[in-house]
């Protein structure tokens, strides 16, 4: 009997999880795919963002303002990309500088600080590359950028370095209730007891709050597609540049990453079946689109596109509430953008009172630090004395990203552990750069049969069936 | 660490290099390896026809690159493997990376020699899903010919670059079904013997002006929509095709992988996605050398071998007799060709001058048109296409008396019976 599941390993499931360590609680995260950052946390813009946009008022606004002011220090913590390069909104005339000006206001009752409003020109030097159309923008200095699926990524290890248990391939499709808490039950017949349940199945949030026969919101599914370009442009564009937002979302943005690549999108698609492909007008959308806020996009430099499908609930803000018809279930549901930057501010927010609830002690051993190598970062020096000890820091294995064989083999280790191609691509970028996996997947493969002993034909690209070999053997 | 000599790559162009710069009089010289053995792409095509224009010999990928392998070895040329470079400057340092740490090397010369990759899925905007069975045609020629594993048995390739008619005969040889080859261009981008011995004696159907429109399955392919494209290489609707398959394979183009050439400054040419160079291959940096597909794409390993021994030559001419004077004349780009390379050409050179060129499209009864100064040839081609490159060599002669070398590819009807 576990204190506490936490239903989805997203980067909500999974600050939440960490939060919760900080609290003598015990905590299991239960995640249907094969891995964490499986859903609309592994394929989104990755902004910190400022809070201008979200209603006054709002949980949104209130969540985002509050992670964004996290977000530094818990980056920090966990070893996570993160960079504060600034937010620029671009307006085309006089009827959208009118929105900027209600921008400003809006983020400046959220408590949004350091905005401003300058003129095309002064915007033009800031990032040279924006349109000569643009007429006035807003400058949001406390806007950032982040890595979205580390930031999940290390939530969910550092929870689990803290204790928390983690069950990936268990998608809980029913739910009994106990003397005390829950019975969830997994599709393939598996159970795990927990007193207390959290919400956080993005997308499948709706059915599992209906599996504890609670229906008070509805999630529906919103696709964003993306093109994502080459390191070798990433001085094109130094700010995350948006369009005034319309009733439809934020629009197309232009961001570079804190890897180094430019990323271009998203479009915002209404989708039934959650369905993350990349539609042929989806590319002509992005293009036509960002080619009217910045002046010749290096498009030519693409390497790769993905769509991610963000929930949206149909109360327009999200649901971070404890059920008022199921007993000890608290929903944290349609986590559409500003999601992330809400993330660890939200987790923190669900464990306070989580806690409160099960009358939980603080955890004095609690590690706010997630304890792995950071190869990149260390220095010359600092790298040449970790390969004297473990020779594998010496062998690159992707060599678009520079990725080490001692990387590869780290995530495979560290917590929550890498078992297929991506799982290995999220966490250490390997097969993420220009030539998308060519060179290296190969060899990534023979790191995955060789650790787990797995048959060529079990090692997958993202669990469930997709086998990378199905051929057979010569 | 100094060296005379610091070749980057092992595979045919640093190997052939490296022999011809040993046998030029350097002595303190190393190749830089990434991979544990050299030999470079070589290693992993088991096919034949490695060798035919330049030896008379017919032999497979490994067999090539051992017959340079054996050559450096008998030299007792150092080779450095599971090494790779991270850093390279102008001023010719090289830093590499390998177990036992990261160290600088000081060269008196360098020859870049990285070869290339293969154009993904990703850069190409093709629609659809991201599941499992996508692969780089030289991906899947890896676990085929290295790994001993066949990919998928129902196979789609985009694209009739080599590697893909290649792979269309390894993997049906190995029990696969290729369904079919999509080109998006009217010609092949691939050799003509390949196509006949690769597709056409396999009866797999290759449909020009075709490209994938869209990419389906969640976890493994489970299929893709093929589609007609018009001139501008836009889909025609109605005219999808969709075939169900396991696998797509992408053979989609070679790009020179000169991310260590742009870390230092040099410059690309645009056309051959490589840097400049002169007719002994040195590039605009002094001292600093490249060949290969790292300069521009071969189609023939044989064409990559002796470019890259005049590299080698020249670099150990720079290592032992210095700097000479140059005196540069440009080489023009004239109707109907993509590049021409060298970029450019010294009169001062006593040697001749080997010019390979690639045609922008594929036709019968050609002309080729060189025209250096006062100096006019032409010659006849039965045949030219863009997947074949060509060459024409002048005399230094020839050269002195230029301002340019332009060659021009006409039809054999523009010519008014005058060749």
């Amino acid at each position: 009997m576990f204190d506490v599941a936490v239903i989805g390993a997203g980067v909500v499931g999974g600050f939440c999880a960490r939060e919760l360590m900080k609290y003598r609680l015990s905590v299991v995260i239960l995640e249907g795919a094969d891995d964490v950052a499986a859903g609309a946390s592994r394929a989104n813009s990755g902004i910190v963002h400022a809070g201008f946009d979200a209603k006054e008022g709002s949980l949104k606004a209130k969540f985002n303002v509050l992670g964004n002011r996290m977000m530094p220090k818990v980056c920090e913590e966990l070893g996570v990309g993160y960079k504060n390069n600034g937010s620029i909104v671009v307006a085309f005339g006089k009827e959208q500088e009118k929105t900027l000006s209600e921008l400003k206001e809006r983020g400046e009752i959220n408590g949004v600080e350091g905005l401003k409003i300058v003129d095309g020109d002064h915007a033009r030097k800031l990032e040279p590359n924006l349109s000569e159309e643009v007429t006035a923008a807003l400058i949001a200095p406390t806007g950032g950028i982040v890595c979205p699926f580390t930031l999940n990524i290390a939530a969910v290890g550092n929870a689990m370095d803290n204790g928390a248990k983690l069950r990936c391939g268990f998608k809980v499709i029913a739910v009994q209730k106990e003397k005390e808490g829950y019975k969830l039950i997994s599709e393939n017949g598996e159970e795990v007891f927990a007193k207390y349940v959290i919400n956080c199945a993005g997308a499948g949030s709706e059915k599992v709050a209906n599996l504890f026969a609670d229906t008070s919101f509805r999630i529906m599914d919103r696709k964003g597609e993306y093109i994502l370009l080459d390191s070798s442009v990433k001085n094109y564009a130094h700010h995350t540049v948006f369009a005034v937002p319309t009733a439809a979302g934020k629009g197309v943005l232009v961001s570079p990453t804190t890897d180094g690549n430019i990323l271009v999108g998203p479009t915002s698609v209404e989708e039934e079946n959650y369905d993350t492909s990349v539609r042929v007008e989806g590319f002509a959308e992005i293009k036509d689109k960002a080619s009217k806020m910045m002046k010749s996009i290096p498009f030519f430099e693409t390497i790769t596109s993905f769509a991610g499908v963000r929930a949206y609930c149909d109360r327009h803000d999200f649901v971070i509430e404890e059920s008022k018809t199921a007993e000890n279930l608290f929903n944290v549901g349609g986590i559409e953008s500003p999601g992330l930057t809400a993330s660890p501010a939200i987790g923190k927010y669900v464990a306070e009172k989580v806690a409160e609830k099960l009358h939980a002690e603080k955890n004095e051993k609690f590690d706010p630090v997630r304890r792995v190598n950071h190869f990149k970062e260390l220095s010359e020096a600092e790298k040449n004395k970790v390969i004297a000890k473990h020779p594998e820091y010496g062998k690159i294995v992707c060599r678009c990203e520079n990725v080490t064989l001692g990387e590869i083999l780290e995530s495979l280790r560290a917590n929550p552990p890498a078992k297929t191609i991506d799982g290995i691509k999220l966490r250490t970028r390997a097969g993420m750069g220009r030539c998308q996996s060519g060179f290296c997947q190969p060899h990534v493969f023979n790191v995955l049969m060789k650790e787990y002993g797995y048959r060529a034909d079990e090692v997958t690209k993202k669990g469930g069936k997709s086998y990378i070999i199905v051929g057979g053997e010569l | 660490m100094k060296k005379d000599l610091v070749i980057i790559g092992g595979g045919p162009a640093g190997l052939a290099a490296a022999v011809a710069a040993y046998d030029a009089g350097v002595r303190d010289l190393v190749v830089i390896e990434r991979e544990s053995e050299a030999g470079g792409v070589l290693k992993q095509c088991i096919h034949n026809g490695f060798g035919l224009t330049r030896f008379k010999e017919n032999m497979t990928g490994p067999e090539y690159a051992y017959k340079f392998l054996s050559e450096a070895k008998s030299r007792g040329i150092e080779i450095m493997t599971g090494t790779f470079v991270i850093g390279f400057a102008q001023n010719k340092t090289v830093t590499c990376m390998n177990e036992k740490g990261i160290f600088e090397i000081q060269a008196k010369a360098v020859i870049l020699a990285m070869g290339c990759r293969e154009r993904s899925r990703g850069a190409l905007n093709i629609a659809g899903t991201r599941p499992a069975g996508v692969f780089s045609a030289g991906t899947a020629q890896k676990y085929v010919n290295m790994q001993g594993h066949l990919p998928g048995k129902r196979v789609v390739i985009l694209g009739s670059g080599d590697i893909g008619l290649i792979m269309a005969r390894r993997m049906t040889l190995e029990g696969a079904k290729v369904l079919c080859v999509l080109e998006i261009m009217p010609h092949s981008s691939g050799l003509r013997r390949n196509i006949a011995q690769c597709l056409d004696d396999f009866g797999i159907p290759l449909y020009l002006e075709h490209t994938i429109l869209k990419i389906e399955g969640e976890e493994r392919v489970t299929g893709i929509t093929a589609v007609q494209v018009d001139k501008n290489k836009n889909p025609i609707p109605g005219t999808e095709k969709h075939f169900d398959c396991d696998t797509v394979l992408f053979s989609v183009g070679l790009i020179p992988e000169n991310e260590l050439s742009k870390k230092a400054g040099l410059v690309l040419d645009p056309r051959t996605k490589g840097v400049t160079v002169d007719g002994n291959r040195e590039t605009e940096a002094e001292g600093v050398f490249a060949c290969g597909n790292v300069l521009h794409v071969h189609d023939l390993v044989d064409f990559v071998s002796e470019e890259a021994e005049v590299a080698g030559r020249a670099a150990a001419e720079y290592i032992l007799k210095g700097k000479t004077h140059k005196n540069y004349i440009p080489t023009i780009s004239g109707e109907r060709v993509s590049y021409v390379l060298p970029q450019r050409l010294d009169k001062e050179s006593n040697l001749p001058q080997k010019l390979y060129f690639r045609v922008k499209e594929a036709f019968r009864g050609a002309v080729v048109k060189v025209e250096a100064g006062a100096f006019v040839k032409t010659i006849k081609k039965i045949a030219v296409a863009p997947g074949e490159m060509e060459y024409v060599v002048l005399t230094p002669e020839q050269i002195r008396s230029a301002d340019s070398v332009k060659i021009s590819v006409l039809k054999g009807e523009e010519c008014d019976g005058n060749i």
